[in-house]
């Protein structure tokens, strides 16, 4: 395959998102949800290619992929673990489950995302199940009543699982 | 294919309404976000798997007591289990659907008294509540537009579309008071007043379903357990000002929320209750629902028509107002999701009765989201007025594991911290506004004596200036230095004059910011340091944190003479620092340590200790 080949191939299903939703700005948000739902992130010359196609400023594209929590410019892990720092959660003890999981799938320093690009660990604000709390997400299946123990059984769950496929 | 006239819609009513009828015994299992997270789908499955035929199996939207979920509700037996698993449900199918008996372990008991409950009209933390908004959450499967309908749904709509007009609608909604239930209060009908009068060939109705106040999920609930009823109060705006289009924008992190609502829509498109010319008249609407993309401050309605538009999801000032020059310039009318869920209980059972409900100024009922150090928590519905004491007491049933009730936080992020001299304050717009306080979203989050206060205000102030999304100076700054200034007490490292100096900066960024975000973000901080000022003092003067929370002030030791080198607190410590020889005392390093406790409840000697 050569290389403009490869390129049609990627920027196909870019051009499919865009012809559902059109080139108007209005459909930019969703646009970038798909392009990011297929993968996982949104690589910078797919930011730069819609641009292009809607006829939209560049600057504009990549200011609203990067004002808005949900969009991320760097690759995430094939599981997004998400700890719940909402109020609830935080009077009960999200922290310690916060500080397991990333000790667990070992995390340091500033880092969100593992090397391997297995497991994402991020904190949100809210995901509204406070009657649960401390809540966790993982690919958005929701796990309620964390405690540190739980939670590093749960990623041992998915690491056994993802050593036997 | 509209409903052509309402003889049509009656004849549609009367078939619901017979077909739920002729189901003799229902069971609803709950399938809101928490109960599904608990493995209520699993119930659900076995129940169809065993159930005899005579019996109606249905999910249901959230039953608000989420603690004690996943939970079945069976009726007209008025019984509600808690806590079932899918291993229960072969003996519900026994004892209680063939012979009529109930399941007593699976029947509520309070977690402070002990006492067992049978039902939802006894459980205090129901009998103490007054469903309007959330009557049929809990009540009618959500996927499901015959069982809304068979409960009066679209009733509402189809009096608003067919017999008044839109002045009469909005005269109507004037004379209830209904404030808006997002937080400002600020009355609904002449909301929709300013947009009737606006002239515009094209106008827009928008539901706001950017819930992000963390610790409030009540439009959550609506949204998933009740949908066609924000439908309805959003079709319902749409005719009293005169917009064919509405928008229902719902936040990203509610996936159940948007996929129950997009089944809701195109069912009522289906039976022609959403279209062009509904009724036989000439009012046609539609509804697009749009998913935000995580930005706190997309709840602000100048935010949220900005991110509708494709755009970043910033505040702009007012004037010229939305009414005026909303979404693309033309004019808007923002409704929350529980203001436009109350809407179709106005029009069908009238204004006055609306104002009999609550409160002089705050009429009606209020939903809010009890959470954090209570015994039942869960999403309540109160009258306006309810004092904080008999939320927290009769229906939160008071603190659990006996602790001591310490402060309130009501409102969110915008709302403030009430004290126990507080707690006989009334539950409404005027009241809590006098104390510095906010209905705001009508998160309630409850704390014991083991919360510290000034860690809550850090960790608000934290969320603001996250959020904040840095057009205005006052409150990108502002909220920042606010929670350097925060991080230093909590660390121990403050003076008095940064005290000084956080309380104006907590005026200035108050009085100065552009939006509702950085205006209300100084509340928490402002409240603390009326109610809790000792606290504050505390930190700073005597370096020690009354709650025993922060940090800085404490360190884990291990007791040589306990210890006896097992090293399950090695293996638990996150960040490695513990070391110590097999069978030997193990020692921590206190430059290391976290101080997140795990080591202490990993120990099984109880020779980890805290000082």
């Amino acid at each position: 395959m050569t290389p403009v080949e490869t390129a049609q191939r990627k920027f196909r299903r870019v051009n499919e998102i865009i012809e559902v939703h059109g080139h108007e700005q209005a459909a930019l948000v969703p646009i970038l949800q798909e392009v990011q739902a297929e993968y996982r992130y949104l690589p910078e010359e797919i930011l730069t290619y819609i641009s292009t196609a809607m006829r939209i400023p560049a600057a504009t594209v990549f200011g609203v992929a990067t004002f808005y929590a949900q969009f991320s410019l760097e690759p995430k892990g094939k599981y997004l673990v998400r700890c719940c720092d909402g109020t609830a959660c935080h009077v009960r003890n999200s922290k310690p489950v916060y500080d397991a999981i990333r000790a667990k799938v070992g995390l340091t320093d500033g880092k969100f995302t593992t090397p391997d690009l297995k497991f994402t660990v991020e904190t949100v604000s809210c995901l509204g199940a406070c009657g649960l709390a401390p809540v966790i997400t993982i690919n958005n299946e929701v796990h309620g009543k964390m405690t540190p123990e739980a939670a590093a059984i749960i990623i041992d769950t998915l690491l056994k699982r993802d050593g036997d496929n | 294919m509209a409903m052509k006239s309402l003889q049509e819609f009656a004849g549609y009513v009367r078939q619901c309404k017979k077909e739920l009828e002729s189901r003799a015994r229902r069971v609803l299992v709950c399938a809101g976000t928490g109960c599904l997270a608990n493995g209520s789908e699993q119930v659900l499955n076995e129940f169809h798997r065993l159930s005899v035929d005579a019996v109606a199996v249905t999910k249901s939207g959230c039953h608000g007591f989420c603690e004690a979920g996943p939970l079945v509700k069976i009726e007209p037996d008025s019984i509600l289990y808690v806590g079932v698993t899918a291993a229960d449900v072969a003996e519900i199918v026994k004892t209680t659907l063939r012979d009529g008996k109930t399941v007593e372990r699976l029947l509520y008991h309070h977690p402070v008294t002990g006492q067992m409950y049978r039902g939802e009209k006894d459980i205090p933390f129901y009998s103490s509540q007054s469903r309007v908004t959330l009557a049929n959450c809990g009540a009618i499967d959500p996927d499901d537009i015959r069982e809304y309908v068979a409960r009066d749904g679209y009733m509402a709509m189809a009096r608003a579309v067919a017999d008044l007009s839109p002045d009469e609608i909005i005269e109507e909604m004037l004379a209830s008071g209904l404030r808006g239930r997002g937080g400002g209060g600020f009355p609904t009908g002449r909301k929709w007043f300013f947009a009737r009068n606006a002239q515009a060939s094209q106008k827009y109705v928008v539901c706001n379903g950017d819930e992000g106040d963390p610790g409030a999920f009540m439009d959550r609930s609506v949204m998933e357990g009740d949908p066609h009823r924000v439908i309805e109060g959003l079709a319902i705006a749409g005719r009293a000002i005169g917009a064919s289009v509405g928008y229902i924008y719902v936040r990203a992190e509610y996936p159940l929320a948007v996929a129950r609502l997009r089944r809701a829509l195109k069912q009522a498109r289906n039976v022609g209750l959403l279209g062009d010319g509904l009724f036989g008249t000439d009012f046609s609407f539609d509804v697009i629902i749009k998913e935000g993309a995580g930005a706190f401050v997309c709840g602000e309605e100048t935010a949220l028509l900005a991110s509708i538009e494709g755009r970043r999801g910033m505040p702009r000032p007012r004037p010229p107002f939305p009414a005026n020059e909303g979404l693309w310039g033309k004019p808007t009318t923002i409704n929350n999701v529980e203001t436009l869920a109350t809407v179709p209980a106005i029009m069908l059972r009238g204004a006055e009765w609306f104002q009999s409900i609550g409160r002089e100024g705050n009429p009606g009922t209020k939903t809010f989201a009890i959470t954090g150090q209570v015994a039942n928590t869960g999403l309540i519905e109160v009258p306006m007025g309810k004092t904080l004491r008999e939320v927290v007491f009769d229906i939160g049933g008071g603190l659990r594991c006996d602790k001591q009730f310490k402060a309130a936080q009501i409102g969110g992020p915008s709302g403030g911290c009430l004290s126990a001299e507080q707690l006989d304050i009334a539950l409404d717009y005027d009241s809590l506004s006098k104390v510095g306080a906010m209905v705001g979203s009508g998160g309630l989050v409850v704390m014991d004596e083991g919360t510290c206060m000034v860690e809550v205000a850090r960790f608000f102030m934290h969320f603001a200036q996250s959020e904040s999304c840095g057009k205005c100076v006052p409150c990108r700054e502002g909220t920042r230095r606010m929670l350097e200034i925060l991080e230093k007490i909590v660390g121990g490292r403050a003076s008095m004059d940064d005290l000084a100096m956080l309380e104006e900066l907590a005026w200035v960024v108050k009085e100065s910011s552009l939006c509702g975000l950085g205006k209300t973000a100084p509340n928490p901080v402002l409240t603390t340091l009326r109610y809790f000022r000792d606290e504050y003092l505390a930190h700073i003067v005597e370096h020690r944190c009354p709650a025993g929370v922060c940090t800085a002030f404490k360190s884990y030791k291990i007791d040589p003479a306990l210890c006896r080198g097992c090293t399950k607190c090695r293996k638990t410590c996150p960040v490695g620092a513990i070391s110590g020889d097999v069978k030997s005392p193990h020692v921590i390093d206190q430059s290391v340590c976290a101080k997140c406790g795990a080591c202490k409840a990993a120990c099984p000697f109880g020779a980890i200790s805290l000082s």
